[in-house]
């Protein structure tokens, strides 16, 4: 009996490790195809660590394009959205938690309208929109769209709301602003719920690929997935080592973060499902 | 006035944002829909309801919506299946659990676009990882991305390994709130794991089951990034799916009038989805 549970223990673990070599194993394979030689890319059978370093890939994937632009134009999109989402989804938030007003419902019910319409079903209507704007091809195209976030709003009101009245009512007693309540009682008390929103939209859009794909036409205003795809579009077949050299400089900062602050980005992104 | 007209303006800019960038392109497109345009020209030619029985009799767009309702049904079914198992496994409190479900989760931040291209690699015909593999076991190897028949099962697989951890740890968390006390009148019954398992675990996971099968729906619909790096479509039409086939008429041909229809079938799909969505979870509410 004992030996029976014993065996069924050690089942589960190493099934458990199946498990996990099933969605690690891929990444593992990036990392090591990254430093192998072209040639050691299609040897038989593949060799599993490389048998020459070849650290040169990363930098003849840096020098195929212009990465730092794209650097620097993800950072500019993901920062600025970030940036923008604070400055219009904070007073929204407050202004549908704690007033009363005419099309209170009705301007959030249209908000959350929102949430269902997705990049992928309008980015021909509003390609054409930002053409007639003229600021196609610019990181505005790819910033202005996502300034503000229905998600973002539904969750800081939810939080908002349950600050308790008295504590608003105590500081407008002693002749505080709604500026400062909002500033010194409510951003605070919602700081949990301002990471984790944060983070999901950081990370999604520092990963989009769709978007800048549809509205840049030029390297001006291009971003790092798009530069770290267009790799494969070498003549005369993919070097694959050189591409998942790319793939790891797309890869890696996200998975460090993940690596860190695991717990919050779960919850982040399980947050956005669960809604 | 100003505390009258204060909400309004603390919620201007961002219902500014949605009405600009949301829903007058919803109305645009479907205005653009009824015109045959190639986005140069000046004038734009109204055609009535002609692009949309051109795409209705059209073999090519047929196959695109069949490919999308395949490539929908075939993840839904897979990624709801096989995260519920991976749910009710992995839903314990041993720190080894906690690791596993990290490893799951972490396609799901991943860009898709490295995801399509580690994929590619470990597809390749003749230097991948996976025709290794299958050789190991004496299997023949295996076209995954330049076969008609397999390709789009190839993108489906991709879809089901990204999106498995994600909806794993979705399901957790409504294991998580299902009270434990039903469980102990449940073993009190002497009722065995399978009916615990249909009479209290499913009933009460129906809601974040409707959920998952609902947000799965909508994202598969919207599949872009794996057909536009891994098959463009190919072979022979066979992974061309809803947006993917909106891009190439729009950006590639320009028929402008012609891929907004298609965006507006799109768009009825995803409305059908959506308010049974929710007249689903009224009734399920009602019964409470």
């Amino acid at each position: 009996m004992k030996a029976l549970r014993w065996f069924g223990k050690s089942a589960n673990v190493v099934a458990l490790m199946i498990v996990v070599a099933i969605f690690a194993l891929p990444f593992f394979w990036m990392l090591s195809t990254s430093v192998k030689s072209l040639g050691e890319t299609i040897t038989f059978p593949p060799t599993i660590l490389p048998e020459t370093w070849m650290w040169e890939n990363f930098g003849q994937a840096w020098n195929s394009g212009p990465f730092l632009q794209y650097i620097i134009n993800s950072t500019i999109v993901a920062v600025g959205i970030l940036i923008l989402q604070f400055l219009t989804i904070v007073p929204a938030a407050y202004a549908f938690a704690r007033y009363k007003f005419r099309g209170n419902a009705f301007f959030f019910g249209l908000t959350m309208v929102t949430l269902m319409i997705p990049t992928q079903l309008i980015f021909l209507p509003v390609y054409l929109q930002m053409s007639a704007f003229g600021i196609l091809d610019t990181v505005w195209a790819l910033i202005l769209p996502f300034g503000s976030s229905a998600f973002g709003i539904f969750l800081l009101r939810q939080s908002f709301k349950q600050v308790p009245e008295e504590l608003l009512e105590a500081a407008r007693l002693d002749q505080a602003s709604e500026w400062k309540i909002i500033w010194r009682i409510m951003l605070p008390m919602a700081k949990p719920v301002l990471i984790t929103f944060a983070l999901f939209s950081f990370i999604t859009h520092w990963n989009d690929y769709f978007w800048p794909l549809v509205m840049t036409t030029t390297e001006n205003a291009r971003t790092l997935p798009l530069g770290i795809a267009k790799l494969r579009e070498v003549e005369g077949g993919v070097a694959w080592n050189v591409l998942m050299a790319g793939n790891v400089m797309l890869v890696a900062p996200i998975l460090v973060i993940f690596f860190f602050a695991q717990r919050h980005i779960i919850k982040a992104f399980v947050y956005t499902g669960v809604k | 006035m100003w505390q009258r007209l204060r909400p309004y303006v603390m919620i201007a800019p961002a219902v500014c944002i949605f009405l600009l960038f949301f829903i007058y392109p919803i109305f645009y497109m479907m205005y653009l829909s009824f015109f045959d345009w190639n986005f140069v020209s000046p004038d734009k030619d109204f055609v009535g309801v002609s692009n949309f029985t051109t795409l209705a009799g059209d073999e090519e767009f047929r196959q695109v919506f069949r490919n999308s309702l395949i490539y929908m049904a075939a993840v839904v079914a897979l990624t709801i299946s096989l995260s519920l198992l991976l749910a009710l496994w992995l839903n314990q409190k041993a720190r080894i659990y906690g690791f596993v479900q990290g490893a799951v989760f972490s396609p799901h931040i991943i860009s898709l676009v490295s995801v399509a291209l580690l994929w590619m690699w470990l597809m390749d015909t003749d230097h991948g990882l996976l025709n290794w593999v299958l050789g190991l076991f004496g299997l023949p190897k295996v076209d995954w991305l330049t076969s008609p028949d397999m390709a789009l099962w190839s993108l489906i697989l991709v879809a089901v390994w990204k999106g498995l951890g994600f909806n794993a740890l979705v399901f957790i968390a409504g294991l998580q709130s299902i009270p434990p006390d039903m469980y102990e009148a449940a073993a009190l019954d002497e009722s065995g794991p399978v009916r615990t398992f249909f009479k209290i675990t499913l009933p009460m996971l129906s809601p974040t089951l409707f959920f998952l099968t609902v947000i799965n729906m909508i994202g598969s619909f919207q599949v872009f990034e794996s057909i536009s790096i891994m098959t463009q479509g190919g072979p022979i039409n066979s992974t061309n799916t809803l947006v993917y086939y909106i891009y190439e008429y729009g950006f590639r041909f320009f028929k402008i009038g012609y891929a907004s229809a298609a965006g507006v079938i799109l768009l009825v799909m995803l409305a059908i989805l959506t308010i049974a969505y929710f007249k689903l979870m009224e009734r399920k509410v009602h019964y409470r």
